[in-house]
């Protein structure tokens, strides 16, 4: 445990991508079983049943004030971080593997963790106890990618991380196939691809000066940027999954798409809710993500169904290595063959020069895409986000100015700045707010607020800090609904700092009627 | 305890402590900037807080100075005056102000652990006790900075090839680092941005132990590998910092405590050595005061007034203009 966490502690602080390939080489050119946990837990694999980060509250509320640590937590705005610091230190107890600590936890019975997890964590030094809670609270956030860490194996032993890319998902803890094949005592594991989930191609956001005049027009096709959920469908005569972009099995939460899907196939689309394939808005989407199951109520309320992208499997044939165009026409085969009300494609947008592209970008469908895909003809379908195949344009934001309310510390890399904003317009001689924001700015525009928000405190609730209103900020967001939650009534979707708006005098900011009216809101 | 206000102003006989502005009358606890300014008429302090300012302001920064030794009282109407060591730098003091068999001190910076770059911090007891908060939360708790200082040594010895510049406050962490350093039988020549020349002189010149160094100057690249350089954390940014062979940032701070500050100032290898109390020495120095009335500057405040009502003394804050939260040291 003592070599893992300070690994982790020496990846956080290293800037340099090399250096951090070269610790995790370090580490795992070590021949024990501790590796395949840890590569587990940096790819994000392992998680606790019992021990989330409100259990974690609850036990360290039972060490140390509850104020005492609120205060502490706002000032360093990293859970693990606070909890490992505040943590009384008693003796620490002798060093323990990383793999018999984590089964040691494992076996914790359920009416036991609040003693047996504080004793463990009392029992550690700052840093190991900084990395078990990380380990519990999962997403380590150390700036080390899932594919920074097998790029560092690949090369440790000279293979490709392709492969390694290619064979992930059909690999399973304790990996012993993966680490006995890279140190060639066996050949490439052999995973049967068709029940496995295919790592999706992604793409690359558009860099509107310099991508139009490099690329020919004539190379690509488009199509409509669905606001949904990615998803990737398999089918067999034997069984139906669906899965998420990460590789999580979601088949049990969309019941409709299983029963209903036939054929033999991998299927790349997007999930969307709405009735004979009119997709209605991510609101209504929202009602259906994060559940393990969907009642038949809900079902009939939000329908779901697949806007069918791409097909990377086509009755046991691998189609990845054929052109776009190709996998189109097995798409349409698939969807001849297979008639149901769960799945349709997603319409290709001919066009012949980019200008003719944008008016398709901007005004089609208002508010249920988010703008284009620019897809290679004949592009190959490559996991990842490799650059020159795809690419994503999306539309001009919506804007709004509105003015600066409250303002609270931010959390991981903007620990300590204030840097989380909300924001509002006038209701009579009030202000309301709309929305919260906490990216879009420059390291620049963040330092002139963090500074003004520190000079100008009005008044303070806990962490929160009320500030003069004198700032306007021109916000960005995709999307706006009614909402019944916010005294506004409304809730923006993915609100972010465009500018901050020196020019404009507080009293020409919108009222909250106007801001209606204008974005079609009730 | 009214006869100070929150700028830590005595009207009565119009006397400042560690005042931003010129002013008439200064008592001064130690030469930090945020302390210690130019252009008071008088200035009342250590010898070595005024020998400090000479060498950073000059001469003429004021136009007349009275030393005191520790311990030695001044007087000024029916307001005694006597100062005590603090153990933040090297002169460093807090003020105890009496009158009328009310005692008052304020502590300026100050920490309790040992140091051998200062004299060490004295308890004094009072009435009210005006505190600084700098480490004012209970996740900071310094580790004994002989054990931070190894892992500078350590990483010296394993990354051969690389330089280590050590981010620290021009005065008194600086010398810290190098005295810390020669106490763990460290006897290479330490290099130093010549920022720091002036002072590491006057140290060495009050026979503080930082050993033998030398000012970083346009010698080959590779000469500084394998080489200790202690620079102020405003030339790690700096171009400053580039002519040096694969430099690994270090930094000697007390914030270093938590990593994600670290992470954002692009510091490689932490050293959590502090020149302030941490939240115990804190606790326990306002508990062995006996002060019933406690007030808390510059710092994270919240935490400790919080604290101490708790513990049935009246406590507020005190905010001292000039002196933001996070940016002292």
């Amino acid at each position: 445990m003592k070599k893992f966490s300070s690994l982790l502690h020496n990846l956080i602080l290293t800037p340099s991508r090399n250096t951090k390939i070269k610790l995790l080489q370090d580490y795992f050119n070590k021949l024990d079983i501790n590796r395949a946990y840890a590569l587990a837990i940096l790819t994000d694999q392992l998680s606790f049943q019992f021990i989330k980060a409100s259990k974690l509250r609850e036990l360290v509320y039972e060490q140390v004030d509850q104020h005492l640590f609120d205060y502490s937590y706002d000032y360093v705005g990293d859970l693990a971080e606070t909890i490992s610091l505040i943590w009384p230190t008693k003796k620490e107890g002798k060093t323990q593997n990383l793999s018999t600590l984590i089964e040691n936890i494992k076996n914790i019975k359920k009416s036991e963790i609040n003693t047996e997890f504080s004793k463990i964590l009392s029992e550690l030094s700052n840093n190991e106890r900084w990395t078990l809670i990380k380990i519990c609270t999962g997403g380590l956030r150390i700036g080390v990618s899932e594919r920074l860490v097998k790029t560092a194996l690949a090369d440790l032993y000279n293979k490709s991380v392709n492969e390694i890319e290619e064979i992930w998902h059909g690999l399973e803890f304790p990996y012993e196939n993966l680490f006995q094949w890279l140190k060639n005592e066996i050949s490439k594991p052999k995973i049967d691809f068709k029940k496995l989930f295919h790592p999706m191609m992604l793409a690359n956001p558009i860099d509107e000066e310099k991508d139009f005049k490099r690329l020919d027009a004539n190379e690509f096709q488009a199509e409509y940027k669905w606001d949904g959920i990615r998803v990737q469908l398999m089918v067999s005569s034997k069984s139906v999954s669906l899965y998420s972009r990460r590789g999580d099995n979601i088949s049990s939460a969309f019941p409709e798409i299983i029963e209903a899907t036939k054929g033999d196939a991998v299927i790349d689309g997007e999930l969307l809710v709405g009735r004979n394939f009119e997709p209605s808005s991510f609101n209504d989407l929202q009602q259906r993500l994060n559940r393990k199951k969907a009642s038949k109520d809900l079902q009939n309320k939000f329908p779901v169904f697949i806007r069918a992208y791409d097909i990377l499997f086509y009755k046991g044939k691998d189609l990845r290595k054929f052109s776009l165009l190709e996998r189109r026409k097995y798409l349409e085969k698939f969807q001849k063959e297979n008639k149901t009300n769960q799945i349709d494609l997603s319409s290709i947008i001919n066009f012949s020069t980019w200008k003719e592209l944008t008016k398709y970008k901007n005004n089609f469908h208002d508010d249920l895409n988010e703008g284009v895909m620019i897809k290679l003809k004949n592009s190959e379908y490559l996991p990842g986000r490799k650059k020159g195949y795809w690419y994503k344009w999306k539309k001009n934001p919506k804007l709004v100015d509105a003015i600066l309310m409250y303002a609270q510390r931010g959390h991981g890399k903007r620990s300590s700045y204030y840097s989380d904003y909300t924001f509002g317009v006038w209701k009579e001689n009030e202000l309301v707010p709309i929305g919260k924001a906490y990216s879009g700015y420059t390291d620049k525009e963040l330092l002139v607020l963090d500074k003004f928000i520190r000079n100008n405190t009005t008044n303070k609730f806990g962490p929160v800090r009320e500030v003069k209103k004198e700032i306007i900020l021109e916000v960005a967001f995709d999307d706006v609904f009614p909402s019944t939650r916010h005294k506004s009534g409304v809730a923006m979707r993915f609100p972010r700092i465009h500018r901050i708006r020196w020019d404009k005098p507080i009293n020409e900011v919108l009222s909250i009627k106007e801001f209606k009216k204008e974005f079609k809101i009730d | 305890m009214d006869f100070i206000n929150h700028q830590l102003f005595i009207k009565d006989i119009n006397v400042h402590i560690d005042p931003i502005l010129p002013k008439k009358t200064a008592i001064i606890t130690h030469g930090h900037a945020d302390h210690a300014r130019f252009g008071h008429d008088h200035v009342i302090a250590t010898r070595q807080t005024i020998d400090i300012m000479k060498i950073r302001y000059g001469d003429k920064c004021a136009k007349k100075f009275t030393p005191l030794r520790y311990g030695q009282k001044y007087s000024i109407k029916n307001y005694d005056f006597t100062l005590y060591p603090a153990g933040h730098i090297l002169g460093s003091a807090q003020v105890l102000i009496e009158k009328n068999n009310h005692r008052l001190v304020i502590t300026g910076d100050y920490k309790v652990g040992k140091d051998e770059t200062c004299k060490n911090f004295k308890l004094v007891k009072c009435d009210t006790l005006i505190t600084e908060a700098t480490f004012g939360l209970p996740i900071f708790q310094h580790p004994d900075p002989k054990d931070e200082i190894q892992k500078l040594i350590r990483s010296v010895k394993i990354n051969k090839n690389n330089c280590h510049i050590v981010g620290a406050y021009a005065l008194g962490k600086a010398q810290r680092v190098m005295n810390l350093l020669r106490q763990q039988k460290y006897n290479e020549t330490i290099y130093i941005h010549g920022s720091l020349e002036k002072l590491c002189q006057y140290y060495s010149k009050e026979k503080i132990n930082i050993g033998k160094f030398e000012k970083v100057s346009s010698k080959d690249k590779n000469f500084y590998e394998g080489k200790i350089i202690i620079a102020p954390p405003s030339a790690l940014k700096d171009r400053w910092s580039r002519r040096f062979p694969n430099p690994i940032i270090c930094m000697a701070s007390g914030w270093m405590t938590v990593k994600q500050r670290a992470k954002q100032q692009g510091i490689e290898l932490p050293l959590v050595i502090s020149d302030h109390s941490d939240w115990n020495e804190l606790l326990d120095t306002i508990k062995k005061s006996k002060a019933k009335n406690i007030l808390i500057t510059h710092g994270q405040e919240d935490a400790l007034v919080y604290y101490c009502k708790k513990q049935n003394l009246v406590s507020k804050p005190l905010s001292i203009q000039g002196r933001s939260d996070e940016e002292i040291e």
